[in-house]
């Protein structure tokens, strides 16, 4: 899911400082709109239905950001943007954020001045064969022929892979993922790969699913997050913490339903600040006191987001896996709300 | 014994051997003349039994009432047998919605499908210039079109009568003054950017206003100055009204009269609706831009013939893809903070320049063909220059250009899928894609592309057949 750093390159080095005079906050909350960067249309993560509402992954989030800072989580506008044009279009201010399944590499942090504020997805790249080909092991791939998508640091990681384990491929490239999925069907090459949430998604989709395996190993790290500009500090915790505080609801079990009953009862201390009860966590971000409550009423708890869009039980069928909180052995951890 | 035959009735003709007539002849004289031809046509026919063989069963199977692509697939395999592929066309029934409007409000359907049907009606006085049979005849094609298409779309009741009583008043126009429905096509800009985008009706009436001021300067102006000063003041005149006055002008007549459609955003048009804004925004006002353009290159007037020079080849030689990125992203750059420039217009703006540049040379061509003697014969007239060229060149000059200029058209049109790579939601890549991020469609793979190059195929097709017409009717060599 990374493509041609180019144009975010570009924005970077032509971007006049001082662009954005007010702060992003002020801005979203004068504009009575959120503007959130989004997919042109990724299954479970951010795609429009028939009638043009939004739903998924990433773009619960946004709604989540929405419902903290204006109180209203249809305040969003979504603005799809392709793999080339996002970085320039958070960079030049046509966006508030992106939400948008991005990689979090050292060259986007720095080089292209971006801020990638927090991981709500832990991805990896994976591969999908054939069941008859008779292989539990990537490692056992050797001559295979490989789908993958070109211009993506996919295409790297499996140069790497297959280097490091001294085994050869042929790349079969492909321009996007419909068409990798075609021509693996089609039978044009033995293993499909891109990240696992989407392997998951497109095994989903095939006709004889069960036919067909995911292997164990995952080749890369793709931590995906919500990205912001670089030098707006406080925007950056707003949309950090917004997403913590979904987080910490899941942990201390607060979910879309239960949230004015665990406010009426609850005695936790940091439950209270949470919900804006006790202290002023939200003011002193520049929101309301009830923001992080607005955001979980909402859209619910990380939990819930995960389960509604792309979890079991839904056609994608993704397990929380790396994805878990910390204390059931995933790695989704928000720091103290204090 | 004298005797003399002579008949009297003639016998009936023989029919021609069998080999010399009907379709064996054709086929002999066309397919098998010679061992070449045969071997060809042999080769040909197996070529299309295995196109149909492999493509014919996929087609038979097709599914038109399914929720999903399993679904779609476990119908096909019951009516089928097993491993049996068919096309799935179910899921045009489900989005075939945003693969024509995008994800405009429903209920305001009938008013991107209103602007299409007037879109008609204003090219018909342009297309067939005052000819009443053939504008009755589009005119009435429209007036079935729109009353069948707006009744479908639920349109408001007012709605609907005023646009039968636009219609109706241009049939009538049409069978005694054809020349005057022109005025139709001057005011259809407007209009339409009334219908497709809404909010109060003054401002296209305001901002329409401002050509009027330009008109008004330069008429009163041009017997004490001349006529280039005059038109400088005339558009410094129209400027000076759309930057200060229109704005407070719409305010204080809205405040009068408020009438005003729902507002609705660019980021809600998508699909058809999306192309054929840009296809035809860009192709109407590329053509005036790219005369402009090839006449300034052919200028004695230094600065005039640079500019014409650096404009052209800069745009050709710089990829549209390019010249979209520069709209969506860079654009932003050099504005002021804060300035929201609808990123439709951007890409209408810079698509029109790309063609522009393109007609240019296309028109340079047809002006270079031209024997010399017809620009010394409109001298020696006594005509200027503008008369010279309106008169006498370039009405000969676009006519050898008719073929070149509609493929700059088709060409433009098909473009317009571009708009994909920078996140617009054009028929073939954005809706598709929207449709395949779909559960329950992921996977599907030929049906929408099928779908929308079908679409794409009827459009360009017409514009090709229009200009061989055209051609046959401006046609007056003897070659």
């Amino acid at each position: 899911m990374k493509k041609s750093v180019f144009f975010g390159a570009l924005a970077a080095t032509t971007m006049v400082a001082g662009l954005a005079g007010a702060t992003t906050l002020d801005d979203v909350k004068a504009r009575g709109e959120l503007i959130c960067g989004s997919n042109t249309g990724l299954t479970g993560f951010g795609a429009p239905d028939a009638s043009g509402n939004w739903t998924g992954f990433d773009v619960d989030l946004c709604r989540a950001i929405a419902a903290a800072v204006l109180g209203d989580a249809k305040k969003v506008k979504f603005v799809p943007t392709t793999g080339e044009t996002r970085f320039t279009a958070l960079q030049s201010g046509e966006v508030d954020l992106l939400v948008r399944n991005s990689t979090w590499t050292f060259s986007r942090d720095t080089e292209l001045a971006l801020d990638f504020v927090a991981v709500n997805y832990y991805d990896g790249q994976g591969f999908m064969v054939r069941k008859d080909l008779g292989v539990s092991s990537a490692k056992e791939l050797d001559g295979a022929t490989v789908c993958i998508q070109t211009g993506t640091t996919t295409e790297l990681n499996l140069a790497d892979f297959f280097k490091q384990n001294n085994i050869t491929y042929q790349p079969v490239t492909v321009a996007d993922d419909s068409e990798g999925q075609r021509q693996y069907l089609a039978g044009a090459c033995d293993a499909y790969t891109t990240d696992a949430s989407g392997l998951a998604a497109s095994r989903a989709t095939l006709p004889d699913a069960e036919n067909h395996v995911i292997l164990p190993e995952i080749i890369s790290k793709e931590p995906l997050g919500p990205v912001v500009r670089h030098g707006d500090n406080n925007w950056g915790d707003v949309v950090r913490w917004t997403y913590y505080a979904l987080l910490i609801a899941e942990e201390k079990g607060i979910t879309s339903a239960n949230i004015e009953e665990v406010l009426a009862s609850t005695t936790d201390e940091e439950v209270k600040r949470l919900l804006g009860a006790s202290g002023d966590m939200g003011v002193k971000i520049g929101l309301d006191n009830a923001a992080f409550k607005n955001a979980i009423a909402a859209v619910g708890n990380y939990g819930e987001i995960f389960a509604r869009n792309i979890g079991e039980g839904t056609s994608i069928n993704l397990a929380r896996g790396l994805n878990a909180l910390w204390t059931q052995g995933g790695l989704q951890y928000a720091p103290p709300l204090r | 014994m004298d005797q003399h035959f002579a008949r009297t009735e003639m016998l009936p003709p023989m029919t021609p051997p069998i080999t010399e007539r009907g379709a064996v002849k054709w086929l002999r004289e066309n397919l098998f003349s010679t061992p070449f031809n045969i071997a060809l046509t042999l080769f040909g026919i197996a070529v299309i039994y295995l196109l149909v063989r492999a493509s014919l069963p996929w087609w038979l199977n097709s599914v038109w009432n399914a929720s999903s692509l399993s679904e779609c697939r476990q119908i096909v395999e019951a009516a089928a047998g097993t491993g049996a592929t068919g096309a799935c066309w179910a899921m045009i029934r489900e989005w075939w919605g945003a693969f024509i409007f995008g994800f405009y409000p429903p209920d305001q359907w009938w008013r991107p499908i209103l602007a299409f049907g007037f879109l008609m009606a204003a090219l018909a006085p342009v297309l067939f210039s005052g000819q009443t049979r053939n504008l009755t005849i589009v005119l009435v094609v429209v007036a079935v079109f729109l009353a069948l298409t707006l009744w479908l779309a639920g349109t408001p009741g007012i709605a609907f009568g005023l646009a039968a009583l636009v219609v109706i008043g241009m049939l009538a126009l049409a069978q005694v003054q054809p020349g005057k429905l022109i005025w139709f096509t001057l005011i259809y800009p407007a209009l339409c950017f009334w219908l497709l985008w809404g909010g109060s009706v003054w401002s296209p009436i305001v901002a329409m206003a401002g050509f009027g001021v330009l008109y008004v300067v330069f008429r009163q102006a041009s017997p004490f100055i001349g006529l280039a000063p005059a038109a400088g003041a005339g558009v410094l005149a129209a400027v000076l009204w759309w930057l200060y006055l229109d704005k407070a002008l719409v305010d204080v007549l809205h405040g009068v009269v408020p009438l005003a459609l729902q507002s609705i955003n660019s980021d809600q048009f998508g699909g058809f609706l999306l192309a054929i804004v840009i296809g035809i925004t860009g192709i109407s006002f590329s053509l005036p831009i790219g005369i402009l353009l090839a006449l300034g290159r052919q200028s004695d007037m230094l600065i005039v013939k640079t500019l014409s020079v650096g404009f052209i080849e800069f745009i050709r030689g710089v990829p549209l893809i390019t010249l979209l990125f520069t709209a969506s992203l860079l654009l932003q750059y050099f504005l002021p903070p804060g300035t929201n420039f609808d990123i439709i217009l951007r890409v209408i703006i810079l698509v029109t320049f790309f063609a522009a540049a393109y007609l240019a040379e296309v028109i340079r061509g047809g002006l270079a063909a031209l024997p010399r003697g017809q620009y010394e014969a409109a001298d020696a007239l006594g005509l200027d220059y503008w008369r010279a060229q309106r008169l006498i060149i370039l009405p000969q000059a676009l006519k050898i250009s008719i073929p070149s200029i509609v493929s700059t058209f088709i060409g433009l049109f098909k473009d317009t899928t571009l708009v994909a790579f920078v996140g617009l939601m054009d028929p073939l890549k954005g809706v598709t894609q929207i449709v395949r991020a779909d559960i329950n469609w992921k996977g599907i793979y030929w049906e929408p592309y099928i779908f929308v190059g079908t679409i794409f195929f009827l459009i360009c097709f017409g514009m090709s057949r229009y200009s061989m017409y055209l051609e046959k009717k401006l046609k007056t060599d003897h070659r």
